[in-house]
């Protein structure tokens, strides 16, 4: 597992001596597992979401709630609205329907 | 703005893409954490042992919470880990660091990190817990990070009093409040960077600190290497993490993650009616009282007879008074023993013996702090899912 091995060292050197001059540290997120469920719209979700965060955010999210449409409609106009996701007027009915289908 | 490439290439991605790798390896494990939809992969990170993996992008690492049986500090690796923005700074170079003050001060400041460090430092043991710990838990529930209860730690943060650097900056008449910006950034320029405010009052009461130290070592590089803000008593989503910016302003910020985001509602419970919009909101701000059995977990087996039930309990700085444990679902109390005071803002051990006949046992927990704060019977909700403070319930068989 050399991928593994390589995650382990480089915090072991880089990190060793709290007091020492420490000299610049690089740090390395873990390889993200996390795809996105096959479903009609797949690619639309993942085109438009993957580049702000990983599937597993959308995986978490609960699945006992009142009207998975609404959850997800909510959602969608959050990361519009408030966070800025360039997402075409179109994808969104698509995004919306892939979501409430599949998660 | 957009770099899908260099965001797959940090994200690990491209490994994945080319099928190399053990990426597998990160996820054999999982854990459940007890509600819906709560199935999530055990994750390995650097500088982390194993931790509940919510989300990889930005990353999110919840405590496995048998740590917090292990004593009152939660060691760095295995301390909780949230970000809100993907991009991180992965590359630093701690002798190239600089804290720049600037704003409404008469002489604006570059610090080094060695000069911070020159500084006279303080200590303080603080609880860090994200305003969303136990989100998962609210009924109904809300969406957002789907936490359990291990999004909180406790630590012993090392630094300097943001005081001593605001007044070697001097703040000018007028100051309203005090901005913290760190690296860390959104992918996209239309999202809002993560900066927090508070009023200048609070940032210069000396115990709000800039932290370079965690339990003797350097903060990890998760928990906001070289530099975070520790705002003791306060949600965690004021810990500004690789903090490199402090800005002195005449007004009140106006900011996405101050105006909008981490508001709760203006009720004198901060909570609304399930499911329901509140009137009025404020920014999210100190603790209410928690406390958690942390010996035995919901559905364990023990034997009949006297067992000795073990926890913590803390709140938002006026300290903790009193912690009571109920062995019959809430009827009788008895009063727990306290461990070592290691201040106001810390967890607090407990520790009580109980005995347990043969039968099922509703085990409940409750803290009530100095001000006379207590913990509630019933749930309380608002629509981000925050501030969840309700008397924890452990069930247990003796057999």
């Amino acid at each position: 597992m050399p991928k593994l091995a390589r995650l382990a060292l480089i915090p072991a050197v880089a990190f060793g001596l709290a007091a020492a001059k420490a000299g610049p540290i690089s740090y390395t997120l873990p390889e993200e597992t996390a795809v996105f469920r096959p479903g009609p719209n797949v690619e639309v979700a993942q085109n438009n979401c993957s580049a702000c965060h990983s599937a597993d955010y959308i995986n978490a999210q609960p699945r006992n709630v009142k009207s998975k449409k609404d959850f997800w409609l909510a959602e969608v106009t959050k990361m519009i609205k408030t966070y800025g996701a360039p997402i075409d007027e179109a994808d969104v009915p698509k995004i919306v329907d892939y979501l409430a289908a599949t998660y | 703005m957009l770099d899908r490439r260099e965001l797959m290439k940090r994200a690990g991605m491209t490994a994945l893409a080319t099928g190399f790798g053990s990426a597998r390896a990160f996820a054999l494990e999982t854990v459940t954490l007890p509600f819906d939809n709560g199935e999530r992969p055990l994750v390995n990170y650097p500088q982390k042992r194993p931790m509940i993996g919510q989300t990889s992008r930005p990353p999110q690492l919840e405590t496995p919470f048998r740590i917090f049986n292990e004593g009152p500090i939660t060691p760095n690796n295995a301390f909780f880990v949230r970000y809100h923005l993907s991009d991180l700074p992965f590359d630093i170079d701690p002798d190239k660091f600089t804290l720049e003050v600037k704003g409404k001060v008469d002489h604006p400041l570059k610090l080094s990190l060695q000069e911070i460090r020159k500084l006279k430092a303080v200590e303080l043991v603080a609880v860090n817990q994200c305003s969303g710990n136990s989100r998962g838990f609210f009924n109904p529930r809300v969406a957002g990070g789907q936490l359990g209860n291990g999004a909180m730690g406790n630590a012993r943060w090392r630094g300097v009093p943001l005081k001593t650097v605001l007044d070697m900056a001097g703040v000018q008449t007028g100051a309203k409040q005090v901005t913290f910006n760190g690296m860390d950034g959104p992918v996209s320029d239309r999202t809002p960077d993560f900066v927090k405010a508070l009023d200048v009052d609070h940032a210069r009461d000396g115990e709000v600190m800039l932290a370079y130290g965690m339990n003797g070592e350097e903060l990890p590089f998760l928990n906001g290497f070289p530099l975070r803000l520790v705002v003791p008593g306060y949600y965690g989503t004021y810990w500004v993490k690789h903090l490199n910016e402090i800005t002195v302003i005449d007004t009140v910020f106006d900011g996405f993650w101050m105006k909008s985001a981490y508001r709760i509602p203006d009720t004198p419970c901060n909570c609304v009616e399930p499911g329901t919009t509140p009137a009025a909101t404020i920014p999210i701000n100190r603790f209410n009282v928690r406390s958690f059995i942390t010996s035995l977990s919901d559905g364990a087996k023990v034997k009949p007879g006297r067992i000795r039930l073990k926890g913590i309990a803390f709140d938002g700085g006026k300290g903790i008074k009193e912690v009571a444990v109920s062995t019959d679902g809430g009827k009788n109390w008895t009063p727990a023993k306290l461990g070592r005071d290691l201040g106001k803002y810390s967890f607090r051990e407990w520790s009580l013996a109980v005995n347990l006949a043969a039968g099922t046992h509703e085990l409940k927990v409750r803290a009530t702090n100095n001000a006379g704060d207590t913990q509630p019977a019933e749930a309380r909700w608002n629509p981000a899912g925050y501030m969840r403070n309700v008397i924890e319930t452990v069930r247990v068989t003796a057999a």
